[in-house]
């Protein structure tokens, strides 16, 4: 059985009085951030989430914790549905699913030093007996993630961007989670600072036994790390696969595509590359039919009215597309 | 250098702050040449922006350029009167900001600032009248179908929030563009982007670059995007140079241990399974810098002798690298 199993999830926000409001002037209208999102992620296992800004990543690890509330759909951790729990049996669960988040400069509490806030767990889910049993927790876990003893008292500002991810790293570790959602914790670290994290995420997932949701937009990361791979756009998986076949046999254009954009240091001069056209669709207007398909070099007519189904291609593959029959690859049409 | 646009010599810009003074850009040398794309990497905080924004002219109290010559086209810029650097600015070099949301004036529309740098700048258009007003819509107009805007009859009565961060920086690129620079200076044009806009992107620079013949410093701290864009590349560590060269000696073989750990921290798909090496600590406070290798605390092969100022010493022809290994036989 998988450790989660989420089905149908969707989350809508109304779009009313949010910020695309004011910036479109548009009213009443609904941004379906996550729409009707299946996955499963097995336990010990890395699944990787990746996607362009804005399609949905974060709301989807969100919702999978119910930091926001689901609008429709379900969870299931370790046997039990996470969207019915009550609040009392929801706090405890939180203390085996835990999550990193993106910006270590916003979501560390400005007035509380790094002992309060890694902390805040024990105290929440009752895990330590005293206030010097919890100092001696927190000390063991700071000095585990490469914090110094002497810094737990310090406040968040007086620590770099990859010191404060370390303190995000303490504050997700230290009630012996099972499941982290690693929302983009390296993104906006320098690639020397985002190697140290990334070098401590994977260590700690192997003493720990833990299993990640790793979400990122950079597929260096993901294909290092991951074992298995979901393509987003917006609000949906488009392509969902092992590792290997994702970045040697991508199936759906817009996976293709995002593979064929990554500089990589390793090549050299300018390469063959899929050249989409445009920006994201607005989401309070996402297309019809397909939503890449106003990107799509490979769009037909049924594309443009039909939204596809998501279809086996291979084992643990899956992808949505009229055209996978076809078997074609961009690249190939990049070079006709 | 021969064939230099710009020419950098031994700058020194300094910012005096309350907790002391930060040398943010310690003794840099730097050339572009005609035509070519040189590319700056490091990580945050190193110097990169404020080497070129020393270039520009743009330093700001409690900031300023202590030494340092800045040849531009033959002319010596620190030598120049703020009416004469403005005139520089804008029509032979022109940059664009890393952060195109706040670099743009929310207040005016795409059109508006286009249209201030063409009047500013342009002696092509008609004097005065509707003619003039004719002629700057016209040149606005192509500029935004330049750089892949599309509509931009209507787009260019829209202000900056209304575009996507992708449409901004390509809007920052088209102001930039607008009297044809010599030399384009993009600091960061595409860290905050997604890969398929930032290919998009890089390659609008690349493509206006070749048309005109202009020389580009595009500041980034993304190898990968160095290796597929720019001729040579140059490192930078705690406010010096510590590395440069064509860009395919210095990735491919790199003699700096800092280029070497940069380059060993990107994770690779291929590597899946193998532990990445990252490099330890971080950078350095820019305040009362010892005399030794500022990479000292942080390198894996120091020594003794790293202890003392470490000069820029000369690899290849045009290869060079500040560390005491560099050159030596390797072990
Ligand atoms: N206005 C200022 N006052 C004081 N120090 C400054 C100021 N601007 C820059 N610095 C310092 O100068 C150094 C170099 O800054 P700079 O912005 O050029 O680095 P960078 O390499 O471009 O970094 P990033 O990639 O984050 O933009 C840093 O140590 C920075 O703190
Ligand atoms: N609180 C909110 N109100 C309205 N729209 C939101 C809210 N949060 C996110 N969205 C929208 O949901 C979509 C997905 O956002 P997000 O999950 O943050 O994407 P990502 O993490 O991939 O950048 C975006 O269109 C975003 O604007
Ligand atoms: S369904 Fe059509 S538009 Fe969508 S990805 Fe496939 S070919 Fe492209
Ligand atoms: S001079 Fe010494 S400390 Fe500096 S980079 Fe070279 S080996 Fe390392
Ligand atoms: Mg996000
Ligand atoms: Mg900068």
């Amino acid at each position: 059985m998988s450790l989660l199993k989420v089905e149908g999830l969707s989350k809508h926000y109304q779009g009313k009085h949010g910020l695309f409001d004011r910036l479109t002037g548009a009213r009443h209208t609904v941004v379906r951030a996550v729409n009707e999102i299946d996955l499963t992620v097995e336990k010990g296992e890395i699944l990787g989430l990746i996607g362009e800004s804005g399609c949905g990543k974060s709301t989807l690890g969100r919702a999978i914790l119910r930091l926001h509330e689901p609008t429709s759909g379900t969870v299931n951790f370790d046997g039990a549905n996470v969207t019915t729990l009550d609040p009392a049996a929801l706090k405890a669960m939180r203390r085996r699913m835990q999550i990193i988040f993106q910006d270590p400069y916003a979501c560390l509490n400005p007035r509380r030093t790094v002992a309060e806030i890694v902390g805040l767990p024990l105290k929440l889910h009752g895990l330590a007996a005293n206030e010097a049993e919890q100092r001696e927790k927190v000390a063991a876990i700071c000095a585990r993630v490469g914090l110094k003893p002497g810094q737990i008292d310090r406040y968040p500002h007086q620590f770099s961007g990859g010191q404060r991810q370390r303190i995000g790293i303490a504050r997700a570790l230290i009630s012996h989670p099972e499941f982290i959602v690693c929302d983009e914790p390296v993104s906006a670290l320098d690639v020397s600072i985002q190697a140290q994290i990334i070098a401590l995420l994977l260590e700690l997932k192997r003493e720990m036994g833990l299993t990640y949701l790793f979400i990122s937009h950079d597929i260096s990361v993901i294909g290092y790390l991951a074992d298995r791979v979901a393509v987003m756009y917006m609000g949906q998986i488009v392509e969902m696969g092992p590792v290997e076949q994702i970045l040697a046999n991508p199936r759906h254009p817009y996976t293709q595509s995002l593979m064929s954009a990554v500089p990589e240091v390793d090549h050299s001069g300018p390469r063959k590359r899929i050249k989409l056209s445009g920006d994201l669709p607005s989401p309070l207007r996402p297309p019809t039919g397909c939503k890449f398909h106003t990107r799509c070099p490979l769009a037909v007519d049924a594309c443009r009215s039909q939204q596809p189904d998501i279809e086996t291609v291979g084992p643990g593959h899956t992808a949505a597309c009229h055209r996978l029959a076809e078997k074609l690859t961009l690249l190939d049409e990049a070079s006709a | 250098m021969k064939d230099a646009l710009l020419e950098v010599r031994d700058l020194r810009t300094v910012f005096e702050t309350r907790a002391g003074r930060v040398c943010a850009v310690d003794g840099v040398s730097v050339a572009v040449r005609r035509g070519e794309c040189l590319g700056i990497v490091g990580e945050s905080g190193s110097g990169k922006s404020v080497t070129f924004a020393s270039v520009m002219g743009l330093v700001k109290a409690p900031g300023r350029i202590e030494s340092g010559t800045i040849v531009f086209d033959g002319r010596d810029l620190r030598g120049l009167s703020p009416r004469q650097m403005r005139a520089v600015r804008g029509r032979d070099m022109a940059m664009t900001m890393q952060d195109a949301l706040t670099a743009l004036n929310p207040a005016l529309s795409v059109g508006e600032q286009i249209a201030e740098v063409l009047e500013a700048h342009d002696e092509t258009l008609p004097t005065r009248g509707a003619a003039r007003r004719a002629a700057i819509r016209k040149a606005s107009v192509e500029m935004l179908g330049l750089v892949g805007i599309p509509s931009a009859e209507t787009r260019l009565r829209q202000y900056p929030h209304e575009f996507s961060g992708g449409m901004r920086q390509r809007i920052m690129i088209a102001i930039a563009l607008a009297c044809r620079p010599k030399l384009l200076i993009a600091d960061e044009p595409t860290t905050a982007l997604d890969v398929t806009i930032q290919a998009q992107v890089l390659e609008l620079i690349s493509d206006i670059r070749k048309e005109f013949g202009m020389s580009v410093a595009l500041i980034t701290h993304d190898l990968g995007v160095v290796a597929e864009h720019c001729d040579r590349v140059m490192v930078m560590y705690a406010g010096q140079v510590v590395e440069e060269g064509l860009t395919a000696e210095v990735i491919g073989a790199p003699k700096h241990p800092y280029t070497q750990g940069l380059l060993a921290s990107i994770p690779r798909p291929a590597l899946r399974g193998e532990p990445i090496h990252p490099i330890e600590g971080q950078v350095p406070d820019l305040i009362d810098l010892e005399p030794q290798c500022r990479f000292y605390s942080r390198c894996s092969q120091r020594r003794e002798r790293c202890l003392a100022p470490i000069e820029m010493r000369a690899i290849g022809p045009a290869h060079n690298a500040r560390c005491i290994l560099a050159g030596e036989e390797e072990t």
